[in-house]
């Protein structure tokens, strides 16, 4: 009679909620949440997710144009578009999902205000869904990356790329973490709003997507260490290509935020929740 | 098996000294620059730049939407909740479907619940029929195999199998609610709430909303917690009622009683009533009502074989040759019954000031508690002016009249106008 359970519904006492099995038993919401953020993205459009594959395309030739071609950065001896391409698509799945996450109460007022569900699954399925969508997008990666290969630029096959899937957790539980507190900023306060989608554009700057972290130095080089961002883009780049070594230190340091972030984040995200439907 | 019984037996929802307080006015000025604003000038001892004239004295004050409510409710009971405007109806509500947590007190709940405060949450415009039942079952907490299950009986409620693979954004606002309806009634769940979501679609459709809403509760067992101003779906659906009054549950049982209760609790009485005169009169009028009295009397309790006279006070401000006064009649404060209608009257700029009596027959409504609403209008070329519109102005009782039946009305059936009967007699043979 496991229908029987008894659900008993008190006052918060402050406890910390950590619901996360409580999203595991709603898996077919979230897979109707993920399936519903593919179609709707794509209804009434022609290409269909051919889009999305050309998106960061486009934007790495005009990087190699202009940063590479113009401003003449170094990229560790690699190929400008190939270079661009990698730092560029992980970046943008990584910033998407922020910019979603940040507005889940206010896009979700409707539904959250009526029916009860674990409040988690809708950021979830975000990232989920951004996921599936960096991963077309990395599959056009390698596709590049053998053109290049097979036209003679020294491309190595090595255990090194068993970091990708690594990494690519690691950016996904930064993204989550990092938009769960926004979340809680944003439905307070419009302001947020605006603070994060212009923030989101400087972080880029001061994440090595458009330059190699050899091209910097001196204390500069120190602060753009501590960016929990640069040893996940500088390690993706490269466990893929290659070039570049593996930052150890950096990359520890960035576990240990996103650890801390994701902690605070699904607590406040939590708590959030409870308040906001009285307030909003 | 024995621990089963016992569990029978056990209440499904139990709910313990409940309260929810909600704060009133300025919750925070939802940007930066105004709580920065309104904080500095506190700090100064300026006045709030972000309070509205008139909102001061909501700053920091509480409402309690619930204070104290205690009910147990037994599985497969059909329970309807009714009460005024903000009596905590919906409040409780959200409480139980876990939307917002309570401020105090408890909710034991002992089955799975699925909330219906609203048709079609989380459907999207864009995503087809078929998709849509996935969306919103799944967020009711339905798993993708038990719609699977469940899907063609959805489509078949619904209405609309033609369309089921047509986005919803094309559907008229009847189909889109119909289909709503259809899957939160096929959940399948052990309790399930509903805040007056029957008032969709077309009549035939709502007529099979609240025969599906009964065979729900009586053959499959399920319990239910409707809330409806409707007292007709209530007394088709519940079989017990809850009566609720500022937070608090004022009549817990039979549903007859719970809504004579309910009209009685709902409506004040005046015997006479100065009223607000407007500074400027639309023009469209001729004049204001400016007071009501009723006649020859201390109290608001007539016998059906009473008048019941009243005096409306009149500022004019522009002759009308001819007008007519509407009252009409509505039970428990939401059933229109029929409406008085008087002769032409002339209206005299001259006098300015002026007043006309009424006199109502009451002979054919049946006991019970009537509001009226009253109307001036004008003919005008087969249809009417509007000179003045007082929505329950006044109300009245109608004491229970054994001369003419000695049983109790069946209002649910039978109405609230009891039509006079001249000549009946048996005769035997063809």
């Amino acid at each position: 009679m496991a229908k029987n359970k008894e659900i008993v519904i008190r006052p918060p006492a402050g406890e910390i909620e950590f619901n996360i099995k409580e999203v595991w038993e709603y898996k077919d919401l979230l897979r109707e949440l993920v399936m519903k953020n593919f179609r709707l993205i794509y209804k009434q459009t022609v290409l269909g997710p051919i889009w999305l594959i050309f998106n960061p395309i486009i934007t790495s030739v005009v990087f190699t144009f202009v940063f590479g071609n113009f401003a003449g950065l170094e990229t560790d001896g690699l190929p400008h578009f190939l270079f661009y391409m990698s730092g560029n698509t992980l970046w943008n799945f990584f910033a998407n999902c922020i910019n979603t996450n940040a507005n889940t109460f206010r896009a979700n007022a409707g539904v959250y205000g009526k029916v009860y569900f674990p409040r988690l699954t809708i950021p979830i399925s975000h990232i989920i869904s951004g996921f599936i969508n960096f991963l077309m997008q990395f599959v056009s990666l390698l596709v590049f990356f053998f053109i290049y290969k097979f036209t003679g630029t020294e491309l190595h096959i090595a255990p090194r790329m068993l970091l990708l899937p690594v990494i690519m957790l690691h950016t996904i539980l930064l993204a989550l973490a990092v938009g769960l507190v926004l979340s809680c900023l944003t439905y307070k306060y419009r302001d947020f709003v605006f603070i994060i989608n212009l923030g989101m554009q400087l972080w880029m700057y001061i994440t090595p997507v458009v330059y190699s972290m050899s091209n910097t130095g001196g204390w500069m080089h120190k602060v753009l260490l501590l960016n929990p961002m640069t040893p996940i883009v500088h390690n993706f780049r490269y466990a893929l290509l290659g070039r570049g070594g593996c930052m150890i230190g950096s990359w520890a340091i960035s576990i240990a935020f996103t650890a801390v972030a994701l902690i605070i984040g699904i607590i406040a995200f939590n708590r959030s929740a409870r308040n906001f439907v009285d307030t909003v | 098996m024995e621990q089963n019984k016992t569990m029978e037996q056990k209440p499904i929802i139990e709910i313990k000294g409940l309260k929810k307080r909600y704060r009133l006015g300025v919750i925070n000025n939802k940007t930066l620059k105004a709580d920065w604003q309104s904080f500095w000038a506190k700090r100064m001892g300026k006045p709030d730049p972000n309070v509205k004239i008139g909102q001061e004295r909501l700053q920091g004050q509480t409402l309690m939407a619930l204070n104290g409510v205690d009910l147990k409710i037994m599985p497969g009971e059909a329970v309807g909740i009714i009460g005024i405007n903000g009596a905590g109806k919906s409040t409780m509500l959200k409480l139980l479907s876990r939307v917002t947590a309570p401020t105090e007190g408890e909710i034991i709940l002992r089955g799975k619940i699925t909330s219906m405060l609203e048709v079609g949450t989380g459907f999207n415009p864009e995503l087809t029929g078929r998709e849509n039942i996935y969306m919103n079952g799944t967020i009711l907490g339905m798993t993708r195999s038990e719609i699977d299950e469940k899907m063609d009986e959805i489509i078949e409620f619904s209405e609309v199998r033609e369309f089921i693979d047509t986005p919803v954004k094309r559907y008229s606002s009847g189909m889109y609610v119909k289909l709503a309806f259809s899957v939160a009634a096929h959940l399948d769940s052990d309790i399930m709430i509903m805040d007056e979501v029957l008032a969709v679609g077309d009549v035939n459709f709502q007529k099979k909303c609240l025969s599906r809403m009964s065979i729900a509760s009586t053959t499959e067992g399920r319990t239910i917690l409707y809330v409806s101003h409707n007292m007709s779906t209530i007394r088709q659906i519940c079989t017990r009622c809850i009566v609720m009054k500022e937070g608090k549950i004022i009549y817990d049982g039979d549903v007859e009683e719970a809504i004579r209760i309910y009209s009685e609790e709902s409506f004040k009485f005046e015997l006479r009533q100065e009223l607000e005169i407007p500074e400027t009169i639309p023009a469209n009028q001729c004049g204001v009502l400016t007071s009501f009295e009723i006649l020859d009397r201390d109290n608001l309790i007539f016998d059906a074989n009473e008048k019941l006279k009243v005096r409306f006070g009149m500022k004019i401000i522009r002759p009308v040759e001819n007008i007519s006064c509407v009252v009409t009649l509505l039970y428990a404060g939401v059933n229109i019954v029929g409406s008085f209608m008087s002769k032409y009257m002339h209206f005299d700029e001259a006098t300015n000031t002026g007043y006309f009596d009424m006199e109502m027959d009451l002979s054919n409504l049946a006991q019970g508690k009537y509001f009226c609403d009253l109307r001036l209008v004008e003919p005008s070329a087969g249809r009417f002016i509007m000179h003045e519109e007082k929505l329950k102005l006044f109300g009245f009782e109608v004491s229970e009249n054994k001369k003419r039946n000695d049983f109790n009305w069946d209002f649910g059936k039978w109405g609230y106008n009891m039509l006079t009967v001249e000549n009946i007699n048996y005769h035997k043979g063809n």
